[in-house]
């Protein structure tokens, strides 16, 4: 049948001459190749110690940002979770006490927030439905672990450090 | 009958007896030509003519006066006439009207959404949700007041209130003695109890229900969960009381009632109004007999990830393989 892109090449198969079917031009000619990439630039980099810049677009860790005063933007509105697709995101909310000003922008704050890196498919749902502008998938690459537990990122780790008093 | 009264709103007409508001008419009717109200309250008397989101355009007074009346009115205060002709979502005239008071209710609102316990099933939300700008063009300063407590259960932001009056008289209704009501005059209006003298009635959590807004919200519930993420559930109890039926919806999250609200129909206004010690006091599931989840409009955003209710696609409709294919979910449509 005729081919409809005609894109088609037919491979003509001729039988081996001598110097084919001895290998050994074609083994030297293969480890020639080897050879010359010795002396190439790598292409990979040795990843924990060095790292690739990222592109701006990038999405790494989330980080919870705080405001210009060093308060945890976040308020716990739980839109990030409602909007997460692979409900990797927990909260409990609660009430910012009068002696807590300085720690919370809003009177209500996220005592807890877990987000599960194993259930996250880092797609920036949150960082678009967050209405607090809390939430910024800008960190680096999640780290790797022995244990399931150890990738329900609390607080501790999610929340930036405060802003330092010069 | 004769004494009924011929109506027709968006085309669609309607015989109500007289005396029937624009609004109940157009209830009657149902579905998206029913104007919006914040301030009416079916349960309550002399409830209304405050809000002016229920704002029509009457294009022909009567059968025996068919001139249009010269402004929009507000259907939940205009009664109907005979051969009456309404506009509501048909009229742009209306629906930019709409947005105007829709901006204005949102002037002194401090768009707090995150914080506010009432966000997912506000009715400022939805109706700016549908009517509102993306940004307001207000520059000055919000009005602002401290957090009230009314009696240890009911909490006012006063900040977040659109003045709908609907508390009031659910407190001079429901309640056999008035213990609030609003201090000062227009801008400066405040709901208030009385030099903030505890609300002390069987009946005062009531106010959380009516108020359309997040002005009165449950203290019990404070920032205890958002709620979407809770799922609700109607139950009943033999209460003591003897106004009351016990007839609430519980909002589960997880095994725990986080919240106990009266029963709400599809216009949001509850069927019955409920006690306090059912409201406040009830929370575990011991104390209720469970009858079935509380249908929520696919609209809302309560119903996400609770998959409740499966549309067949047409096509599953003709096809009996596909029917035998999909019974389970086909009866879980049924069932609800």
């Amino acid at each position: 049948m005729e081919s409809l892109s005609n894109k088609k090449k037919v491979l003509e198969q001729k039988p081996l001459n001598l110097a084919e079917r001895m290998y050994l031009p074609a083994i030297v000619k293969g480890l020639g190749t080897t050879m010359s990439h010795f002396f190439k630039k790598s292409s990979t980099i040795k990843y924990p110690e060095q790292q690739r810049e990222f592109s701006i677009n990038w999405r790494g860790m989330h980080s919870l940002k705080r405001d210009e005063e060093g308060r945890e933007r976040c308020t716990a509105c739980g839109l990030c979770a409602l909007s997460c697709p692979a409900e990797a995101i927990t909260m409990i909310a609660a009430e910012r006490k009068a002696e807590e000003k300085a720690l919370y922008r809003e009177e209500k704050y996220a005592a807890v927030y877990e987000i599960n890196m194993l259930r996250c498919i880092f797609c920036g749902l949150c960082e678009e439905a967050c209405p607090k502008e809390a939430i910024y998938l800008d960190g680096p690459i999640v780290p790797s672990d022995y244990l399931r537990k150890d990738f329900i990122y609390g607080k501790d780790k999610l929340v930036e450090a405060p802003l330092e008093v010069k | 009958m004769a004494d009924l009264m011929k109506v027709t709103i968006d085309g669609i007409t309607v015989e109500v007896a007289p005396g029937t508001s624009i609004l109940n008419a157009a209830r009657q009717i149902g579905g998206d030509i029913v104007p919006p109200a914040m301030c009416y309250y079916s349960k309550l008397e002399g409830s209304g003519g405050k809000c002016r989101t229920c704002i029509v355009k009457v294009t022909k007074g009567s059968e025996k006066d068919p001139r249009p009346m010269p402004k929009l009115v507000a259907s939940c205060r205009t009664t109907v006439m005979d051969g009456m002709e309404v506009q509501n979502i048909t009229s742009p005239e209306v629906l930019e009207a709409r947005s105007g008071v829709v901006e204005m209710l949102l002037i002194n609102h401090p768009l707090d959404c995150p914080v506010c316990d009432q966000a997912g099933e506000c009715d400022l939300q939805n109706l700016g949700y549908e009517h509102g700008l993306q940004k307001t063009r207000y520059e000055f300063e919000r009005r602002t007041f401290e957090r009230i407590d009314i009696g240890d259960k009911i909490q006012l932001h006063m900040n977040r209130c659109i003045l709908c009056y609907r508390c009031v008289f659910t407190a001079d209704q429901i309640t056999n003695k008035r213990v609030h009501g609003i201090l000062n005059r227009g801008d400066h209006s405040e709901i208030s109890t009385y030099i903030q003298a505890a609300v002390d009635n069987d009946f005062s959590g009531n106010v959380i229900d009516v108020c359309p807004v997040g002005a009165l919200t449950d203290k019990t519930f404070r920032f205890k969960n958002r709620v979407w993420f809770t799922k609700p559930v109607d139950a009943h109890r033999n209460c003591d009381h003897e106004k009351c039926n016990g007839k609430v919806t519980l909002w589960y999250k997880g095994a725990d009632v986080l919240r106990v609200t009266a029963r709400k129909d599809q216009f949001g206004e509850v069927e019955e109004f409920i006690c306090n010690t059912c409201r406040f006091d009830k929370k575990a599931t011991a104390d209720w007999t469970i009858e079935h989840p509380t249908h929520i409009a696919d609209t809302s955003v309560i119903s996400s990830n609770h998959y409740e209710t499966f549309k067949p696609l047409p096509v599953i409709k003709e096809n009996l393989a596909l029917q035998e294919a999909n019974k389970v979910e086909l009866e879980k449509s049924i069932k609800f």
